[in-house]
């Protein structure tokens, strides 16, 4: 039963926000409200794409990351990292973690979509840098 | 032709008045013709023979009758100085003549920042060391009139009825009148007393002639050199005394050569009245050959004395009982004119020089304590003072002289009581070594090393000299003072076996120095002491002397001065000099430190450097020595120690602002660091709603496809998530007025429990809402505290809601409960959820923080309700904390304090 994207969203209102968005643009989705359940989402799930928030409660977004890209299984999973906060050196670590894509909320729908089509459709070669 | 004492008298008192014709004349050759013979080398030396006394004269046969080569010690200490030791007399006389050194003590209280406390302390000491030794002097004439007059019937002829005592007196008298006649008809000591000098000259040829012809009289009535020695191991004379070379003979030696440097008339002759450096490398071999002449005799002379003479004839006066014994008249008068020579140039040079001390240490500065520095009258009333000064002092010191000869008159031999005036003068010399050759000599150490040598020469030397004659100095000798035996004073410290002589000289000149050098190490400098020592140290560059007197004087008031010191003429010669010099009428002479440095030498010369200067401070305006100008003449080493001191100073200072920068640094930077923190964490906090609602809005526009529910749904989520985007901007803006302190906040009398039942009321629609059970058990009644009461409900609004919305029990429940406890009133607002996990408790009260529960659900609060709550009580004068109770859940508790 893979999906085609999973979300890792805590705040409701904004996870059924993209839930509806990322759904009218033809996909799949699964969600999940806490950093933990992650893992074992990804590897239950399958998904294409990751669409990761960083302030989740249990587990922030950056150590999931550093799992997914620890884990020989799911380690070439395309991950699109969400973040409130929208400094550089949130960007930074994102990138350095091996993040595919970047966004900052409050975000344009298109964006996300345009972002989360890249990863589905593109070739992943490895880290973006 | 038969010797009376009257006849010897009577050729004294003549040959007294050659001495002052020949002074006279001195006088005179000096002032027409500057120079003469009277300047060259050999007067000089001559001059310094007035080292060999009647001690020597007399003395030393005795000494070589009874301790055998003892003798030569006094001979051979001034030797080693002037032949291996001359370097350091040119230096003092290099010394003297650039600082106008009057005296012995003006030498080591110049050195010593001019110090006229050191200056007295050697005066005194001084005038009392010298006493013995002028009494030996008496003693030495005395002895030999008596032994001429005791040895002819009608021998004593107008002395019948006198004894000795008398005829001490009498010859203490005479000297006395004599010394004043000669001595003090000039003031300026440095202005030399060239006829003085010349009839010491006279006296030295006399006494070596007189000496040297009993010496051939005697060879020729002994049959020659090797019979006398024959006759004198045949009678068991022994003169290698087994131990002569043992600590005698080194105590001897060092007290001698000690001597040529610290009797005041050596320092006399041989620094003050020296007129040409270069005349002390004549007297460097000339002196020792002298001393070698006056010694040549006196082996064969003792010897034959003792072989010939009587048993019992006092060796002392061989030189005069033998001649006599033989009935060789003539020589015999020749041979006491001879002794009686060596006696008076002692007297005379010696209380000049000790009378220069007194008035130039000791009445000047007195005077100068007593009246104010203009007021002292006329110019001839100072030079009149300083001469009735010396006059008083020359009776003074020849009457010590004579207490001391008649408190030991019943002692026979003359050297010892000479050793114990050299003992006393030789403790100046570790001052004078260590001051012309250690910079860091001070003069605090210079005085207590004196005092403390002196007080062992006392105790040690000077006192058992009165064994003889007072029962109680025999005791202390034998038991000590009040029986304390380390006391005794030839055992000092249980010293034991030592010669007397050796052990006072060792006490006194190893505690004298051991003083010396860990005082000086100990003390510092004063400024004016550090310049002199430079001064002494630097000799031999010829620095031009620097007078620390600076400021500024007129002319009119240094006129003054220099006229009461110098008198009118020598003053007026002075300043018209300088006037001619700088080429201007000396009325409006502008005195430079130059001039002024001259005159302070030219009034030294008068009346010694420490009276000098403090005579000058008084007329120039300001304080004597800035500090600045004192550093300025300091020499380099000084001016480094001080700059690197600076340095430290400044640089330690640099440290210490850098530190304190460095710790502001770090502060702003955390307090920046903080901020940062704090506006992420806001901009997070605001970002979340605005996300939801731009992209709910972005839905609202774009999808025309919407049903209405969803459309409806949409917008309620914007709406929500905009009501919290307002809560939120107040919450901070709450927070940091509380933080920042609002002006507007007043506490005044609230009824707390009405606060608690408003937040109940509020709280009551949400506990419906959410299923949740409100209890409240025990309340309290009638009280009212110092509170804001709306501000008090929106904190126990905060804390029901919360306990309200994180509940996670089935059946929740929130149990509210307020008590009075010592004096503090307490509300507790508790549930019965699953509490605040152990890991969050210490940071629940953190801005932004939420804990677990608050993170997720659809009551996420931005995490300032408690940090805001918190503030609040604290505005109050209260606490809110979280109870930590085995009860499950969490129990937060408010606080306050009744009064």
């Amino acid at each position: 039963m893979a999906i085609d994207i999973l979300i890792a969203e805590d705040e409701p209102s904004i996870l059924e926000a993209l839930d509806f968005v990322l759904q009218k643009a033809g996909w799949t989705i699964g969600s999940v409200m806490d950093g933990e359940a992650v893992l074992d989402a990804v590897r239950r799930l399958n998904p294409r794409v990751l669409v990761l928030d960083v302030m989740l409660p249990k587990r922030n977004g950056f150590e999931v990351l550093k799992q997914i890209r620890a884990d020989a299984q799911i380690r070439n999973l395309p991950v699109l990292v969400l973040t409130a906060k929208g400094q550089q050196q949130d960007r930074k670590i994102a990138l350095e973690l091996g993040a595919d894509g970047f966004i900052t909320k409050p975000y344009a729908n298109a964006d996300v979509v345009e972002a989360v089509r890249a990863l589905i459709n593109g070739p992943v070669l490895g880290n973006v840098s | 032709m038969t010797l009376s004492a009257d006849f010897v008298i009577a050729t004294a008192i003549a040959y007294v008045g050659l001495l002052f014709l020949i002074a006279f004349l001195g006088d005179r050759h000096t002032r027409n013709r500057t120079g003469g013979f009277l300047r060259s080398p050999f007067v000089y030396t001559l001059s310094i023979s007035v080292y060999c006394t009647s001690w020597t004269f007399y003395g030393a046969v005795g000494t070589a009758a009874r301790s055998g080569l003892e003798f030569l010690t006094i001979y051979l200490g001034p030797t080693i100085v002037f032949v291996g030791w001359w370097f350091i007399l040119r230096r003092l006389v290099r010394i003297s003549h650039d600082q106008r050194i009057t005296s012995i003590a003006d030498l080591v209280s110049s050195r010593f920042g001019k110090s006229s406390k050191l200056a007295v302390l050697i005066t005194v000491l001084a005038v009392i060391a010298i006493a013995p030794y002028i009494a030996l002097q008496l003693k030495a004439i005395t002895s030999s009139i008596e032994a001429i007059a005791g040895a002819s019937e009608a021998g004593r002829g107008s002395l019948e009825g006198w004894d000795e005592v008398g005829l001490a007196l009498g010859v203490a008298a005479g000297m006395a009148l004599f010394t004043i006649l000669f001595g003090t008809r000039n003031v300026d000591a440095k202005e030399q007393h060239h006829g003085v000098v010349a009839a010491i000259a006279f006296e030295a040829i006399v006494k070596l002639a007189a000496l040297i012809a009993v010496g051939v009289f005697v060879i020729y009535l002994g049959g020659g050199l090797e019979p006398i020695f024959a006759n004198a191991a045949r009678a068991g004379h022994q003169i290698h005394a087994t131990d002569t070379f043992g600590d005698r003979w080194i105590a001897m030696m060092i007290l001698a050569a000690a001597a040529i440097i610290c009797l005041p008339r050596q320092f006399q002759v041989t620094v003050v009245e020296n007129s040409d450096e270069k005349h002390l490398r004549t007297a460097s071999w000339a002196f020792p050959a002298y001393m070698l002449a006056m010694s040549l005799f006196t082996l064969p002379i003792a010897l034959f004395g003792l072989s010939f003479m009587p048993q019992g004839s006092n060796p002392d006066m061989f030189v005069l009982t033998l001649p006599l014994a033989v009935g060789q008249d003539g020589l015999a008068l020749f041979a006491f004119i001879g002794g009686f020579s060596s006696a008076t140039s002692m007297i005379i040079l010696e209380s000049i020089a000790l009378s220069i001390m007194v008035s130039n240490h000791i009445v000047v500065p007195v005077m100068l304590r007593l009246t104010s520095g203009a007021g002292i009258g006329d110019g001839q009333g100072v030079r009149r003072l300083i001469l009735n000064a010396r006059r008083l002092s020359i009776v003074l010191i020849l009457f010590l002289g004579f207490g001391y000869f008649y408190f030991t008159r019943s002692s026979d031999a003359l050297a010892p009581i000479g050793l114990i005036s050299f003992t006393g003068v030789a403790q100046f010399l570790p001052a004078i070594i260590a001051g012309l050759f250690w910079r860091d000599a001070s003069a605090k150490a210079a005085i207590a090393a004196i005092a403390v040598g002196f007080l062992i020469w006392l105790w040690s030397s000077l006192l058992p000299s009165f064994a003889s004659s007072s029962p109680l100095v025999a005791t202390i000798m034998a038991e000590g003072p009040f029986g304390i035996w380390w006391l005794r004073p030839q055992a000092l410290f249980g010293m034991e076996g030592l010669d007397p002589l050796a052990h006072a000289v060792f006490w006194s000149l190893f505690l004298n120095t051991t003083v010396l050098i860990l005082g000086s190490l100990m003390t510092s400098q004063s400024a004016l002491e550090h310049v002199q020592a430079a001064l002494f140290l630097n000799a031999s560059n010829s620095a031009p002397a620097a007078s620390p007197i600076r400021g500024t004087a007129t002319a009119d008031d240094l006129f003054l001065v220099a006229r009461r010191v110098l008198g009118h003429d020598r003053a007026v010669a002075l300043f018209s000099e300088e006037a001619k010099q700088a080429r201007m009428p000396w009325t409006s002479l502008e005195p430079s430190p130059a001039f002024i440095r001259t005159l302070e030498r030219e009034m030294a010369g008068s009346i010694g450097a420490a009276s000098a200067h403090v005579m000058l401070s008084k007329v120039v305006s300001g304080d004597a020595v800035s500090l600045e100008e004192v550093m300025q003449m300091a020499d380099e080493t000084q001016q480094a120690i001080e700059y690197s001191q600076e340095l430290e100073r400044t640089s330690a200072q640099l440290r210490a602002t850098a530190d304190q920068l460095e710790i502001a640094n770090r502060q702003l930077r955390k307090v920046d660091l903080q901020k940062d923190e704090f506006l992420s964490q806001v901009s997070h906090e605001v970002r979340t709603p605005m996300t939801a609602i731009r992209a709910f809005s972005e839905i609202l526009l774009s999808e025309k496809a919407l049903t209405d529910d969803a459309r409806e749904k949409f917008v309620g989520t914007i709406h929500k998530e905009s009501l919290r985007l307002t809560s939120l901007l107040d919450e901070i803006l709450d927070l940091s007025a509380l933080e920042r302190g609002e002006r507007t906040w007043e506490n005044i009398p609230t009824d707390p429990e009405a606060a608690l039942d408003q937040a109940l009321h509020v709280c009551d629609a949400l506990a419906r809402q959410n299923g949740t059970e409100i209890r409240t058990s025990s309340r309290v009644s009638d009280i009212s505290l110092s509170a804001e009461p709306d501000r008090l409900s929106q904190v126990l609004i905060n804390l029901i809601s919360n306990a309200i919305k994180y509940n996670d029990a089935k059946e929740p429940v929130v149990s509210i409960s307020s008590r009075l406890e010592d004096d503090h009133y307490l509300i507790e607002v508790a549930d019965n959820g699953t509490g605040i996990p152990e890991e969050e408790r210490p940071r629940i009260f953190d801005k932004f923080y939420r804990g677990r529960l608050g993170e997720t659900g659809p009551f996420a609060g931005a995490g300032l309700g408690l940090p805001i709550s918190r503030e609040i009580i604290a505005r109050m004068n209260g606490r809110l904390e979280l109870a930590v109770g085995e009860e499950q859940g969490a129990r937060f508790r408010v606080i306050l304090p009744l009064n």
